[in-house]
């Protein structure tokens, strides 16, 4: 059997210095060779493993024979953006974490053959003509990140009239504000969101449910019959260390938000900035670090480095990212908690941190850091600390009656809130997770409302 | 897309707009601000609302930097790429005998609205009004409509008082008594005016701008330290009771891209050239 083809990336060198796509994509060769890898098993695991099911096995056949129109339907039928799954899902943990042939060798490369499809149908323009026979029911989607583009697709199909809310002056959620175009092109996002667009979803965009409208004005002088929350986690986790407020100490929030949202890497040519200057540290060990810390240098900073309190192997971003990470040339600087930001005139210039050591396992199975006494310091121009967001609180606090738990999380049974009518699904009620588990949670909510929609009426 | 309807000039540098944002207006109380972008590509400003009715919002800037002088380059009839709010957390607008309003250069407009609430539930209300120079006050008839006296100070002292609002404060404060103050201006004017109000036991508000840029809660490029505990402005203020802010810190942290504006500015004098 063939061996797994390798995912061509941009050189190492070239791409620090630009944010064009690092993972180049298959091409029909690698597609065929890796497509025939598969055993289309008659029990497949991929599918049960993958959030939104996706009948893996039929659409790498269809590769097989070469009908690549058809494979991209296969795909498109249980996950409306294929082009983004492909380059964001953790597919170790998922679909190719399950893999057979992942027990003696390498699973097959599902998530590279997924964006190959997703990015085939946008070059060629595969358009679904799906007739939708409108119902004229009306149903308000609140948040256009993966649960609520994911949701809005499976309703739609249904038949319901469906209008998305977005906060931001550009939809796509975490897609837009979060994960950086070297990792996710902004015009992929942009097609996959056209494309909902044409199934007759529609978008509006300034909109901050909670503010602008509120949840009680939706149902009452709206007349939504059923509303989605899909509100994302986009408030930042803070150290609530001293000096953390130093001019120079980001939330991975604003700073992704500047330079991925705003583009603020194209300064001045763009008018909003970033600076972070010659040497930057990252503080957290999951994908938002890793982004982070690979954008700095993109944005010419020397000395990158990561610090984060447990040791190399706990790190939870996917080993993609830290293996494209250790590449560029981020340094990782492990088992040592920062405890103190130092600053001169207002602006950073010193992180202090506490050495660890690895004690017992915890309840994340990973052994926990404990503290040794002693420290060590380290000069930075500028600090991103990236060590996780919660819900956004936002609808919480102007809507009564909607419960949610000690983390902020809005607690559901199946979908349904604490108020009638009112479904919620994504970040916003697992806390921060994955687009696919995000975009699952969408699916499931769909089947949920049409069912409680059904039953009203 | 949001329709210009009326515009003008204030003074040299500050202009006042009238945009059609229905959705906007629909929940506005005051003390919320918008955020706007004039282009698809622009930054986003924050703006307070300074009036609004069913359609409209009203709101008054200066044109200082890029963005600003972007906005302003647009024309009545002409659209605004986004304006999304009502942000923030609307003012707490409850009963005080005696009221006095600081306003600071550009900062009468964001308090505005607030006086104006406090007028018409039955407060007394006085302002204190500051500006570089004669041409640079602004609203003052919109102000005299609902202020019982109006005290004026200029840097160059072509009108009222030459010197600052706290110069003038502490003269009024000499023959009146007040049981709240509420100063908008620059940071350090609301930082001497709020350490004049204390020698004098008045409660202050005021109404912070720290640099933002989603205004929900999101980013929090706009930590703002209360007795050491971090707020977000566009979601926990704008407006703030005074006691226990650190200015200093708010100084700095306002001052972190002055060197990316100066670039910016640079830019826009070749854009016109």
């Amino acid at each position: 059997m063939n061996k797994r083809q390798p995912m061509p990336l941009q050189d190492k060198e070239k791409r620090k210095n630009n944010f064009n796509e690092v993972a180049l994509g298959y091409d029909l060769n690698h597609v065929q060779i890796e497509a025939k890898r598969c055993l289309n098993c008659k029990d497949p695991k991929c599918v049960n493993a993958c959030p939104v099911n996706v009948n893996i096995p039929q659409f790498i056949q269809a590769i097989v024979n070469k009908h690549f129109e058809e494979a991209y339907q296969l795909i498109y039928k249980d996950n409306i953006l294929p082009s983004i799954c492909g380059r964001v899902c953790p597919q170790e943990n998922q679909c190719e974490g399950a893999c057979i042939l992942g027990i003696k060798s390498e699973p097959v490369s599902i998530g590279a053959l997924e964006r190959f499809l997703g990015d085939y149908a946008l070059s060629n323009e595969c358009l679904t003509c799906e007739t939708i026979e409108d119902n004229h029911q009306k149903v308000a989607v609140i948040g256009s990140g993966p649960a609520g583009l994911s949701f809005s697709a499976a309703i739609r199909r249904m038949g319901y009239t469906t209008d998305v809310f977005e906060a931001l002056h550009d939809y796509g959620g975490v897609l837009r504000y979060g994960i950086p175009e070297f990792r996710l092109p902004k015009a992929i996002v942009n097609q996959e969101i056209n494309r909902l667009k044409s199934l007759g979803i529609q978008f509006h965009k300034n909109i901050i449910v909670g503010k602008t409208i509120t949840i009680d004005q939706l149902m009452e002088e709206y007349h939504y019959q059923a509303i989605f929350v899909a509100t994302g986690a986009g408030l930042p986790r803070a150290l609530n260390i001293p000096g953390e407020n130093l001019n120079g100490v980001f939330f991975a929030n604003e700073y992704l938000t500047r330079v991925n949202l705003m583009k603020a890497y194209e300064f001045p040519n763009q008018p909003t900035p970033i600076k972070i200057g010659e040497t930057v540290c990252v503080i957290g060990g999951g994908n938002v670090a890793m982004d982070a810390a690979r954008v700095a240098k993109r944005l010419g900073s020397k000395e990158v480095f990561i610090l984060y309190r447990r040791d190399m192997h706990s790190l939870p971003a996917r080993r993609e990212e830290i293996d494209h990470a250790i590449e560029e040339g981020i340094d990782f600087r492990l088992l040592l908690n920062p405890v103190e930001f130092i600053g001169e005139d207002y602006q950073v210039k010193q992180i202090r941190a506490e050495v660890m050591m690895l004690g017992e396992k915890d309840a994340s199975g990973r052994r926990r850091p404990l503290p040794t006494g002693k420290f060590k310091s380290f000069n930075v121009d500028s600090v991103v600390v990236a060590i996780g967001q919660s819900p956004n609180p936002i609808l919480k606090k102007t809507t009564k009656n909607l419960k949610v738990d000690g983390r902020g999380r809005i607690q559901v049974n199946g979908c349904q809130t604490s108020i009638p009518g009112v479904f919620a699904g994504g970040d916003i009620v697992t806390g921060a997770a994955t687009v696919i588990e995000a975009m699952g949670a969408g699916k499931c909510a769909a089947i949920e409302i049409d069912t409680y929609i059904k039953n009203a009426n | 897309m949001y329709r210009i309807l009326k515009k003008r000039k204030i003074n040299k540098d500050v202009d006042l707009m009238v945009i059609e944002a229905p959705m906007v207006s629909k929940n506005t109380k005051p003390g919320h601000f918008v955020i706007v972008r004039t282009n698809e590509n622009s930054e986003r400003i924050p703006l307070t609302i300074v009036e609004h009715d069913k359609k409209t919002i009203t709101i008054i800037y200066q044109k200082i930097g890029f963005s600003t002088k972007e906005l302003g380059n647009r024309k009545i009839g002409e659209f605004l790429e986004d304006v999304v709010g009502p942000l923030g957390t609307a003012k707490d607008i409850s009963y005080h005998p005696h009221i006095i309003g600081i306003a600071g250069g550009v900062g009468a407009a964001p308090l505005y609205p607030q006086l104006k609430a406090y007028a018409e539930i039955g407060c007394s209300v006085d302002l204190i009004i500051g500006a570089k120079s004669k041409e640079y006050l602004i609203l003052i008839d919109e102000y005299k409509t609902f202020c019982r006296n109006i005290y004026v100070a200029t840097d160059d002292g072509s009108m009222g008082t030459k010197g600052f609002v706290t110069d003038v404060m502490k003269k009024v404060y000499a023959s009146h008594k007040y049981d709240l103050s509420i100063a908008i201006g620059p940071l350090i004017m609301m930082k001497n005016a709020v350490l004049l109000n204390n020698k004098h036991q008045i409660k202050t508000d005021v109404s912070l701008n720290p640099i933002m840029i989603d205004g929900t809660g999101m980013c929090g490029n706009c930590r703002v330290s209360i007795h050491g505990k971090t707020y977000f402005a566009c979601v926990d203020g704008p407006d703030f009771p005074a006691d226990g802010i650190d200015f200093d810190e708010l100084m700095h942290r306002q001052s972190y891209y002055k060197d990316e504006e100066h670039q910016c500015r640079i830019k826009l004098g070749n854009d016109h050239e």
